[in-house]
């Protein structure tokens, strides 16, 4: 054995004579022939998406840069245009950006959004503690309502139906998400629960709001829920609508976290009570970072899902990004550039889409890591 | 078992809740003079449609413009004494008279239709007219067209089933001519198909002509809107049913609005002739006949001068918004005093 190596097995000489290696094409002919022109109807899939692709983008790049307009200030020179007048965001940007937020307070939700962007790019960093990260997330709450909402430091109060704009989609979404989670932990948990009272609770709540679609949730709380109570108990409009988001997501994020409770083992449970552990213990420190862990990929699909719902915030009557780009092409002089508009507002929202999907990627690796 | 709880608990909960709600809307029907909130809340608060060129829209910079846009701060002008203390809900026509019947508006003024069935059945009031709507003919210039009736033989572009197409049907009748129809659904392909050049005549609501007109022609100088107008589509101020007070306030704001186009007087002059004018009818306007005047509306006796010189007389307002100050360009057609022979008549002050 130990006289063994691995020279002993390589075959020197005799033997069959030496064969071509198999006909397999390499560098990017082979590529080419393995992926586009593998059969014929590869091959003519691949000639009618080149034809397609050859047609499509040259027009593309001569609509949206070549023979674009990018400086109109009153949109005159936009009519004769063949491509694209981008002149309308720059003369109507502001008002998608910020809605009807006083225009010489603006640059307040300018800050607002850098906030936001510059937390997301924090709570991506991997190394620091989960506490430091949800300490500056409220730290950054508390700093964005104070720019919106003014009043102290000098800043000049602005009412919350003047808000608009990209900060309201981001307050919206982040209260929503920040009270939907642990509602839906607690209405998950509650479902779990052996009194009844509080299942019977959970279940209906989860079930009818489940049942609703989510602008049936937003009329009821903005039209129907100031017919019940009186004028002096009137809630403000835009948390009215916050607390129907809030109850919609933590409806739908309830059942992801039950798929997390329920696919953690029986033994996990018995050996935190084994230890002693109480209830919440039990539940704090050994079954739901399991159970939450387990389902990110999940919650992250319902996270994004809540940030694109906020444009539906515009049926009350509020400014959300899509409303205010809504009304912005209403304008007579600017009405026919629709398609630039919703190009402007479409990258938009991927922006930030790609930028959560990332972070919850960031997230899956971490957590990975940790259960290795 | 929890399912079965629930099952019994909704059907006790449901009538509950509508019991509360029976008790609690009257309540809020009767909650005092609309006119005593708006002077708490220091803002009136204006449900408005939002997507009507000239009517409501939101410019560049955020701020509400247009006629209606400005009867609400004229309303505020009078009650509060400054005509920026609005506060602005966007209404859809779903929503735009829901917001009013809950109280979260003190006026919806979002081209409300006034109709009988609206008046009689949802415990709302239609004030005044403040803009009279109607099916109007908008012809190319080069056509040389100047009435209706020289329209035989012409092309009709008009949406199907819609009050166009009726109209057109009446029109043939009414002068004994014969048009051709053409009915596209879509409205943009319906714009496409006049500015094309496919029909000669394109029928629709004036304001909706005029707002056509200004932002799809390649030349908006080229086409004339016709003077007759058919059918009726009267819009102005909704406020809720029960408070006599506030349907007189937003009546009177509008009617000093027609009364100082009336007599000239516009927010330039107002001050001179405040000072000058010996004239029972517009001291008495303008509060210089003496401190009763406004007393019995809850208003003090300046109430029409800051209303004219803040926001301006109906002439002005409607310049702006969809007048020759505009983009619209909107001829006035029955949208005048009557001294012109428009349908607009303000009681005497």
């Amino acid at each position: 054995m130990a006289t063994l190596s691995c020279r002993s097995f390589a075959k020197t000489s005799d033997g069959a004579p030496p064969r071509l290696p198999p006909p397999v094409a390499r560098g990017p002919v082979g590529w080419l022939r393995r992926n586009l022109l593998a059969s014929p109807f590869d091959a003519a899939v691949t000639l009618l998406l080149a034809l397609a692709i050859a047609w499509f983008v040259p027009r593309a790049f001569a609509w949206a840069l070549t023979d674009a307009v990018f400086w109109a200030p009153d949109g005159a020179a936009c009519r004769g245009a063949a491509g694209a007048c981008w002149a309308v965001i720059g003369e109507k940007y502001r008002l998608i950006l910020f809605g009807t937020y006083p225009y010489e307070e603006q640059w307040r939700g300018a800050v607002v959004v850098a906030i936001f962007v510059a937390m997301i790019g924090f709570s991506a960093i991997g190394g620091i503690s989960v506490r430091v990260k949800l300490a500056a997330w409220a730290l950054a709450s508390v700093a964005t309502l104070v720019l919106l909402l003014g009043g102290v430091f000098g800043l000049s109060p602005v009412r919350t139906h003047l808000w608009g704009g990209l900060p309201l989609t981001i307050v919206i979404f982040v209260s929503t998400v920040a009270g939907g989670l642990p509602l839906a932990v607690l209405l998950a948990l509650g479902r779990q629960s052996t009194m009844p009272a509080i299942r019977a609770i959970s279940v209906g709540v989860i079930e009818v709001v489940r049942g609703l679609p989510l602008i049936a949730v937003l009329f009821v709380a903005s039209l129907v829920f100031p017919l019940f109570v009186p004028p002096e108990l009137q809630v403000d409009k835009l948390i009215r609508a916050i607390i129907g988001m809030i109850i919609f997501f933590g409806a739908y994020a309830a059942e992801i976290v039950r798929g997390g409770l329920q696919a953690i083992p029986a033994g996990q449970h018995e050996a935190a009570k084994a230890l002693g552990l109480g209830y919440g213990l039990r539940m704090r420190l050994v079954v739901l970072p399991q159970a939450l862990a387990l389902v990110v990929p999940a919650l992250l699909n319902d996270i994004i899902r809540a940030f694109k719902n906020t444009t539906f915030v515009a049926i009350l009557g509020l400014f959300d990004v899509l409303g205010a780009a809504k009304v912005a092409l209403e304008d007579p002089v600017w009405v026919r550039y629709a398609p630039e508009v919703y190009i402007f507002v479409f990258i938009l929202y991927l922006l930030f889409c790609l930028a959560f999907s990332r972070q919850g990627m960031a997230v899956e690796r971490r957590l990975a890591v940790r259960r290795r | 078992m929890p399912l079965a709880i629930a099952r019994y608990l909704l059907p006790a909960l449901l009538p509950a809740a509508m019991a509360l709600a029976a008790v609690s809307a009257p309540r809020e029907a009767l909650a005092g003079p609309t006119l005593d909130a708006v002077k708490a809340r220091g803002q009136l608060v204006c449900a408005m449609n939002g997507s009507r060129p000239g009517f409501s829209v939101v410019d560049s910079k955020g701020e509400w413009t247009g006629l209606e846009v400005d009867v609400c701060r004229a309303i505020a002008a009078a009650v509060l004494g400054d005509a920026s203390k609005v506060q602005y809900v966007k209404s859809t026509t779903q929503t735009r008279l829901t917001v009013l019947q809950t109280g979260e508006v003190d006026v919806t003024l979002s081209n409300v239709t006034w109709t009988y069935g609206r008046d009689a059945d949802l415990g709302l009031d239609f004030v005044t007219p403040t803009f009279y709507d109607g099916q109007g003919f908008m012809v190319p210039k080069k056509l040389g067209v100047k009435s209706v009736k020289e329209l035989d033989g012409a092309a009709v572009c008009v949406r199907p089933g819609s009050t166009s197409e009726r109209i057109v049907a009446d029109a043939q009748a009414q002068y004994g001519m014969k048009v051709t129809l053409v009915v596209i659904e879509d409205q943009k392909e319906l714009n496409t198909a006049f500015f094309g050049g496919r029909c000669d005549v394109f029928v629709q609501t004036t304001s909706g002509l005029s707002a056509i007109r200004a932002a799809v022609a390649p030349n908006p100088e080229d086409f004339v809107i016709l003077p007759e107008i058919f059918g009726k589509d009267p819009m102005g101020p909704v406020v809720r049913q029960g408070d006599p007070q506030w349907r007189d306030i937003v009546q009177w704001v509008v009617f000093a609005l027609f009364e100082a186009e009336e007599r000239g007087i516009t927010s330039k002059t107002v001050d001179a002739v405040r000072k000058d004018s010996k004239q029972p009818e517009v001291r008495r306007l303008l509060g210089t006949a003496g401190s009763a005047a406004g007393k019995g509306l809850g208003l003090d006796p300046d109430w029409a001068y800051r209303v004219i010189k803040q926001v301006g007389n109906y002439a002005e307002i409607y310049d702006r918004g969809l007048g020759n100050g505009s983009k619209l360009k909107l001829a006035r057609g029955v949208n005048q005093q009557w001294t012109n022979g428009g349908l607009f008549y303000a009681p005497p002050f």
